[in-house]
């Protein structure tokens, strides 16, 4: 194991503090993840009740091998929520502070943070990018909350999800249309399709209609073309587009009971999804949960914070904690998330923080450094190439370097033009070959064909069976022998030799192998 | 029914059941009757065209047809019997080139029949004959290239010569040139067809089949094969052109297009064009040399993997081209029964272009009595690796090589990998610190958590498989995770 710098020898502390924010459950370290960082090296203080609302015990913690005390004084405090004004003054200058900081709707913050002289890494600027997936602290947050909210929906929804037949009569399942199928929307499809529901999901992008069937819902596309995500976010769309969609809402109001909205445009306030002429038009007794409520709501009508109930009875939720409220596994993520950034940046595991401003993930997150505003970094594309393959808000969005296909006017150019040749060539060619050639042609499309749907294990015995009928051509030989001069019918021999080692030989070895291939 | 039409019958009868053999081949339910429908329509064929062609020829001349069969078919046996499921690779090669070799021999004897004789002959109408002159030279074009190509597949596949690629200088020259000189060949000869022509033809077209495939590294031997494959099947078209033979051309067809469909999946598998294989890309544009140093690797002995696999809940086996050289597949098949006996899920995850023969690596396992259900493909548990408690990486390496995902700038980047490094521990077994095919460092191997276990892949086995079954009375004990974590 490495030991870099030895001119440090004692470790840094990591102070985990309570959150201030009311309403806030949640903690940066949970006893679990304290353990982790104690093995980075580092010495660990917690804030005297700084896990309680997510029921982890000081005790808890000092089992786990922390100290309780002062933590604001740490080389390396963790927070959940960016501090208050009052609380960027408890910082020692030169500490590091890590937590959900929003550098991009929060300029004054990163000031503030720069003028105390602080290292301040934001966990909420973390890339979409395969290597720091395990560090995203968005992804991991926005499918609790895409859980609870289907929870909140089902505790004021006054019937079943699932359908049930009855002694007592037939139940109709839920309905429930969840906009927009990132990762909160996906965890909703998820919750509530387990619950029974029949799940419909809407999203700008068609690649992630996949997604949203393997978790049990139905994708329903807008029909309008869109451009595939570059940066793994959604982003705005077109005029047209909208148009379509608001279509599609009013009419998909009418029918679902429950409406899940997730719509996000990064650093631009929530699009509009449903308007009061939408909400007037759903049954009494629906519920809509609108989780873009903190920025503006993707529902009109919708109070932040607070579930209001319109005048025909439908409920509209716009609670903005709703990852608070399951604490005890919002702690758990985020503080995983913490972990996993830390030993990013402690690469000597001796308890000494380092940044590498080489590091894309590193560079990103660091929104100050030793009081300079380094926010924002410079873009990382998370897809080199995005015509090729899906990249969408999942936390999992697959790099790929595959080469762009044809446009579809070069396709159709290819093709044109082959038909051209192939009819020059035939039209001008003798009856003879003209047969020749369209025998050729069809049997190499049905050898494509069939051989299209090959499992991955059989290539090998497919090869060595098309190498045996590929001896075929022994027929030629068998066709010429005795015919001409004595040179003629001493190659034919030849070749049919050669050719039905091949023939025997290669049945012979196909169902040797055949043989072999067992089920277990 | 005349013994023409019933020939002709037979021939599409033929025709039909080899579709219905390479439908069979693709799933494993119906591939053994897939064979039978293939040995069925061969045995069709062969029996319509002795027939037909016993009308014709002397009682000696069938003798000699039924001695050259019944050698051939002595030979064949023998060596399907024989051939070690490792050494596959080298017996299609060489399958391969007698299909070649063959095609070559019946253009040449094409040409005996008709163009020797000049105007004299009779075979063939005035209005077809400039059309015979260009089948006998594609066809025999096509043959010699396969012949050659697939001598020197074969040399290398079996060590024979080194499977370095052949650098001659312009290479890319040297075969575009060969193509041009073999159209200018085949219009001379179309004009005035002369014995000296068709020997320049055949040697320009064997001398391109052993460049091409000279200049193509063992790695890229997957693409190569079934390459040839496809070749080989073109060949018996041009064939079945020349002698205007409907079943050569069909079959010719059939094997040409799946053999064609095989290299696209190989190539696609190594993000890869087509063209790029054939001008032998990755060895040339030279890996910078500055990355080498990333870092320290761990090491761990057979009895700390054998400890880590017993308290595995799940573990993925990811083989590569080394467990077929180092012939592991037994000792492999044995630690993953001992695991499942002791309810440990063990799955393989095979790249596509693993080994040296499309599919090698499921023949491989299938012969040492692997449930082919546990063996899967990359697409399949790719996203299964991050639940996985241990991945044994057994001779593969840049299959697994995570910069071909994260390092745009690495001569793999972008090639479909296995995510191994995803699990919770990696065992890489590996004779040395030396990097792969492709000469790019592997930084899997400098991970937090990978460990290597150096040495031969079968003797590590055999010993993880000796501790394993020699202290499994008390591997339960209450030694904490934290301890065995790769390397301390």
């Amino acid at each position: 194991m490495s030991s870099r710098e030895p001119a440090h020898p004692s470790p840094q502390r990591i102070g985990v503090v309570a959150e201030s924010a009311s309403g806030e459950t949640r903690v940066a370290a949970t006893p679990a993840t304290v353990r982790q960082l104690l093995d980075l090296g580092y010495d660990v203080v917690v804030e005297p009740e700084a896990g309680e609302a997510s029921g982890f015990s000081d005790q808890s913690y000092v089992d786990a091998g922390a100290r309780i005390g002062e933590a604001w004084t740490a080389d390396v405090v963790l927070k959940v929520n960016a501090p208050a004004g009052s609380e960027i003054t408890r910082l020692r200058q030169g500490a590091a502070l890590v937590g959900l900081l929003a550098p991009a709707g929060r300029p004054e913050l990163l000031q503030a943070l720069a003028d105390a002289g602080i290292t301040a890494l934001a966990l909420d600027a973390v890339p979409r990018i395969s290597r720091a997936q395990s560090m995203d602290v968005l992804s991991s947050m926005a499918n609790i909350a895409g859980y609870r909210a289907v929870i909140e929906a089902a505790h004021v929804f006054g019937r079943f999800f699932t359908g049930q037949v009855t002694a007592a009569g037939k139940v109709p399942p839920a309905k429930v249309l969840v906009a927009g199928a990132g990762v909160a929307g996906l965890a909703a499809i998820g919750a509530a399709s387990s619950l029974g529901a029949v799940v419909r999901a809407t999203d700008p992008r068609p690649e992630v209609a996949d997604q949203v069937k393997s978790l049990g819902g139905e994708y329903l596309p807008v029909d309008v073309a869109q451009e595939t995500s570059t940066d793994g976010y959604a982003r705005a769309t077109s005029a047209e587009y909208d148009r379509a969609a608001a279509e599609l809402y009013h009419a998909q109001a009418q029918d679902v009971d429950i409406v899940i909205t997730t719509a996000l445009i990064p650093g631009r306030p929530a699009p509009r999804l449903l308007t009061a002429r939408d909400v007037a038009v759903m049954k009494p007794g629906s519920v809509i949960v609108d989780m873009a409520a903190a920025q503006g709501g993707n529902v009109e009508g919708t109070v932040p914070e607070r579930a209001v109930v319109t005048d025909n009875g439908v409920t509209i939720i716009g609670y903005t904690d709703l990852a608070s409220r399951l604490p005890a596994q919002a702690s758990q993520l985020f503080g995983t998330n913490l972990v996993n950034l830390l030993k990013l940046l402690t690469p000597g595991k001796d308890g000494r923080l380092v940044i590498d401003f080489d590091d894309v993930v590193q560079r990103a997150v660091t929104v100050v450094r030793d009081g300079t505003v380094t926010w924002p970094p410079p873009p990382v594309p998370v897809s080199a190439a995005p015509a090729a393959q899906t990249t969408t808000t999942e936390p999992d969005p697959k790099p790929s370097g595959q080469q762009p296909g044809l446009t579809p006017t070069r396709r159709f150019a290819l093709i044109g033009l082959g038909m051209l040749a192939t009819f020059l060539l035939v039209a001008f060619a003798p009856a003879q070959l003209a047969g020749n050639f369209t025998v050729f042609a069809l049997a190499v499309v049905i050898g494509y064909y069939v051989i299209g749907k090959v499992h991955h294990a059989l290539h090998t015995p497919l090869m060595s069976v098309t190498n045996a009928i590929s001896g075929i051509v022994v027929i030629g030989a068998l066709l010429q022998i005795g015919h001409e001069s004595r040179i003629v019918t001493a190659l034919s021999f030849v070749a049919i030799l050669l050719t039905s080692v091949n023939i025997f030989g290669g049945f012979a070895v196909t169902r040797r192998m055949l043989s072999m291939f067992s089920k277990g | 029914m005349t013994s023409l039409t019933a020939s002709h019958a037979a021939d599409l009868v033929a025709a039909l059941l080899f579709i219905l053999s390479l439908a069979g081949l693709s799933q494993h339910r119906t591939s053994r009757s897939g064979v039978v429908y293939g040995i069925a329509g061969m045995a069709l064929a062969l029996v319509a065209t002795v027939v037909m062609a016993a009308q014709s020829i002397t009682a000696g001349a069938v003798a000699l047809i039924v001695l050259a069969m019944a050698l051939g078919a002595a030979i064949g046996l023998w060596r399907a019997r024989r051939v070690e499921m490792t050494q596959m690779p080298e017996l299609i090669a060489v399958l391969h080139s007698f299909v070649g070799l063959a095609a070559v021999l019946v253009g040449w004897n094409s040409y005996l029949e008709v163009e020797a004789h000049g105007t004299a002959q009779t075979r063939i109408g005035a209005d077809l004959l400039g059309i015979h002159h260009a089948e006998v030279f594609i066809g025999i074009f096509i043959g010699a290239v396969t012949f050659t190509g697939s001598i020197v597949a074969f040399l290398k596949l079996s060590a024979r010569i080194k499977s370095r690629p052949l650098m001659l200088p312009g290479k890319n020259a040297l075969n575009i040139g060969a193509l041009v000189a073999f159209v200018a060949l085949t219009v001379w000869f179309t004009v005035s067809p002369d014995l000296p022509l068709m020997i320049a033809v055949t040697a320009l077209a064997l001398a391109l089949g052993w460049h091409l495939v000279a200049s193509i590294g063992g790695g890229d031997m997957p693409v190569v094969v079934s390459m040839l494959n496809s070749y080989s099947g073109w060949a018996a078209a041009a064939a079945g052109f020349l002698l205007d033979n409907n079943l050569l051309i069909v079959t010719g067809a059939l094997v040409g297009s799946s053999g064609a469909y095989l290299s696209y999946i190989m190539c696609k598998a190594m993000n890869r064009s087509f063209l790029s294989v054939i001008a032998g890309g990755f060895g040339i544009e030279a890996p910078s040399g500055g990355k080498e140093e990333q870092g320290e690797h761990r090491e761990v002995r057979a009895a700390e993997a054998a400890e880590m696999l017993a308290r595995a809940r799940s573990v993925i086996i990811t083989p590569g081209y080394g467990m077929a050289v180092a012939q592991a597949q037994h000792p492999v098949a044995e630690l993953t029964r001992q695991l499942r006996q002791r309810g440990v899920d063990v799955r393989f995850g095979v790249h596509p272009v693993a080994g040296r023969l499309p599919g090698h690596m499921n023949v491989l396992l299938a012969e040492a009595k692997v449930p082919y259900d546990i063996v899967l493909e990359m697409d399949e548990i790719n996203d299964d690796f991050a639940d996985t408690s241990v991945v044994l990486v057994i001779g593969a390496n840049d299959t697994v090589n995570p910069a071909a995902t994260e390092d745009p700038s690495s001569p793999i980047a972008g090639m479909p990998v296995l995510r191994v490094w995803e699990a919770e521990h990696v065992i890489v077994f590996k004779r040395s610190m030396a990097s792969g095919y492709a000469g790019v460092q592997n930084p899997l191997f400098f991970r937090e958590n990978s460990s290597m276990l150096f040495g031969d892949a079968k003797q590590s086995v055999e010993e993880i498989l000796r501790a394993l079954t020699g202290d499994g009375r008390h591997q339960e004990s209450a030694a904490t995770r934290q301890a065995t974590t790769a390397g301390r």
